[in-house]
């Protein structure tokens, strides 16, 4: 993938405009403009308290902004809920992972086919052979997602008993399984160690190649934001301060006057 | 699908029929009296089956479901009486009206979480008993409840009318309410249930509607619980409303604790533990809830996830190795 070339509109997969978003007295995201370009790993990066997942959550439905549009696929998808957001193609993962605990590993990620799936109570209780023709594909794709990200000897274990590194693929295959066209993961390299770092990297550039998909990626680890990424945008204190791609980014002044500043106070 | 079978079927089949085959010909060799005991111990079950969608399905606490159990009661007991309609034909009504009843008075909380939306269906249960009492419209007989409800009948010479006939009117109900909950344990919305429970915004961002299958369970639940206020008003041929007292809400509490919240096999030991508790305890009624409240005490102490727990997936080796953190492709 050629990285910096210029896109044309119609790519926009998605394109924040002006978004603004108030704790109290705090703005948190402060006018915040973005655009993410179809099959690209648009990273946004910034000192701790910046804004960033703050921008996530408003993208994914869980917080409301006061000003400003989230547009997805051309719809303005601003204001709507977490659920119709997930079924217009947005899926998402937590910084501190948010698995269903009691729940086995393959329920987890067939939990994410539930917004593709339509069967009623009728149908259920009914056991109608459209509900059983549906439940066996919602088992097949989410088998095949369990396998993907290499969980398969998982898949009866409750996520709460696996290891640390295998809940953040879960977690990640749980959003995949509900068949995204923008991927958002906050964070998914903490917490983990350096070779299961390598590990997620090379999954989500397959990812990208292999699929038909886009990643927005909040990240603290240098080396994976400047490992994959083909844009990098970074936030300071709720504004966006740079965007750039990588080279760009790592050689930017104000960039590194953000991130030392708060090393400083910190 | 052989993972999910929660030893119900599946490998006990054989414990399976001989439980079935017990009930089938147990009020044939026992008196009427305890005939009525496992009459009771049918509605507790059903009572117990319908709170547990609401409290051990999608975790939302409520202690106002007594209220429903009521809703059902009196639909049936008023539109018997006033109208002649067949208790039968009465068994959808309630639970559509007790249905209905539920979305209108859970649609503006259901946003509570936790320990606010238990003490506002509190409030609902005790507005429900208190608005019985006060005989609006002159439908409800205040403290007097409503009397001469009639036998549930096929038409005809085919009308229910004994113990041993009740008995299977309310186990066949049981039965069949435990097959429709199985399937849906199993189905997307089972899971969608089971996930609001786990995590609510996870639920959320993986693409479930949390308000709505919310709103589902108590619908559901309040229904079930309705088709148990049906029967129950026949059976006693009169309601009143202190059958529908708060405390009612508490026992029920109790079975789902008691079984294990979200298991089915477990509510039915949990019904059976309420209702044939002041039975066997009969001769030291004084002190019947002092050992009840002794029993809840331990039982929170020693098996905290009840009687029965549901099972889920498969061994626990995985916590032993999650301990050792181990780098997995």
């Amino acid at each position: 993938m050629p990285k910096g070339t210029l896109h044309k509109a119609s790519d926009t997969v998605l394109e924040t405009r002006g978004l603004t978003k108030i704790f109290g007295g705090l703005t948190a995201v402060n006018n915040f403009d973005a655009a993410i370009h179809r099959g690209e790993i648009f990273s946004l990066i910034g000192p701790n308290g910046a804004g960033k997942t703050t921008v996530f959550n408003v993208v994914t439905g869980i917080y409301k902004p006061e000003a400003g549009k989230v547009i997805f696929g051309g719809k303005d998808i601003t204001g709507r809920k977490p659920h119709q957001i997930v079924s217009s193609g947005i899926a998402r993962t937590f910084q501190n992972i948010r698995l269903f605990q009691n729940m086995t590993c393959l329920e987890n990620i067939m939990a994410g086919q539930h917004c593709r799936a339509k069967a009623g109570v009728w149908s259920s209780v009914f056991s109608f052979s459209s509900q059983k023709k549906e439940e066996r594909r919602i088992r097949e794709i989410s088998e095949s997602r369990i396998e993907q990200v290499g969980l398969g000897r998982f898949r009866d274990e409750l996520a709460k008993n696996i290891p640390y590194g295998s809940q953040r693929m879960l977690e990640i295959a749980r959003a995949l399984a509900t068949e995204p066209t923008l991927l958002v993961l906050d964070e998914p390299s903490s917490g983990l160690n350096a070779g299961e770092t390598e590990v997620l990297m090379e999954f989500l550039k397959e990812l990208i190649d292999k699929e038909n998909l886009t990643i927005l990626l909040i990240e603290h680890d240098m080396n994976v934001v400047m490992g994959i990424s083909d844009k990098v945008a970074v936030m300071d204190e709720g504004k966006k301060i740079a965007e750039g791609n990588p080279e760009e980014i790592y050689n930017n002044p104000r960039v590194i006057e953000a991130y030392l500043g708060t090393e400083e106070e910190a | 699908m052989e993972r999910e079978k929660t030893g119900f079927f599946g490998s006990q089949q054989g414990l399976l029929f001989a439980i079935v085959g017990i009930f089938v010909i147990y009020p044939f060799f026992v008196s009427n009296y305890y005939i009525d005991v496992a009459f009771f111990f049918g509605i507790y079950a059903l009572l117990g089956l319908s709170l547990n969608i609401v409290l051990g399905e999608v975790g939302l606490f409520d202690l106002g479901h007594a209220g429903f159990y009521a809703i059902g009661a009196y639909t049936t007991a008023i539109l018997n009486t006033k109208l002649g309609i067949p208790i039968l034909v009465l068994l959808p009504v309630s639970a559509i009206s007790a249905g209905i009843f539920a979305y209108i008075v859970c649609s503006p909380i259901i946003h509570l979480r936790g320990d606010y939306l238990c003490i506002v269906t509190i409030g609902m249960g005790e507005i429900v008993r208190l608005a019985l009492i006060n005989n609006p419209f002159d439908l409800t007989g205040g403290p007097n409840g409503v009397y001469d409800i009639d036998f549930p009948s096929f038409g005809g010479p085919f009308v229910i009318d004994s113990s041993i006939e009740y008995y299977f009117l309310i186990w066949i109900i049981v039965v069949l309410s435990i097959i429709g909950l199985i399937r849906l344990q199993n189905s997307r919305i089972g899971r969608a249930w089971n996930c609001i429970r786990e995590d609510q915004i996870a639920a959320g961002a993986s693409g479930i509607d949390v308000r709505y299958y919310k709103l589902l369970a108590f619908v559901i639940g309040a229904a079930l619980a309705g088709v148990a206020g049906n029967i129950y008003a026949s059976k006693l041929m009169a309601v009143s409303p202190e059958s529908f007292s708060f405390w009612e809400s508490c026992m029920l509490f109790c079975i789902v604790l008691i079984g294990g919240m979200g298991s089915i096999p477990g509510i039915l030991i949990g019904a059976a533990f309420i209702s044939l508790f002041p039975e066997i305890f009969r001769p030291f009624a004084m002190y019947r809830m002092l050992i009840f409240g002794l029993v809840m005490i331990l039982m929170m102490m020693f098996r905290p996830g009840g009687v029965w727990p549901r099972k889920r997936g498969g061994t626990e080796y995985v916590s032993l190795l999650s301990r050792i953190r181990k780098k997995d492709a």
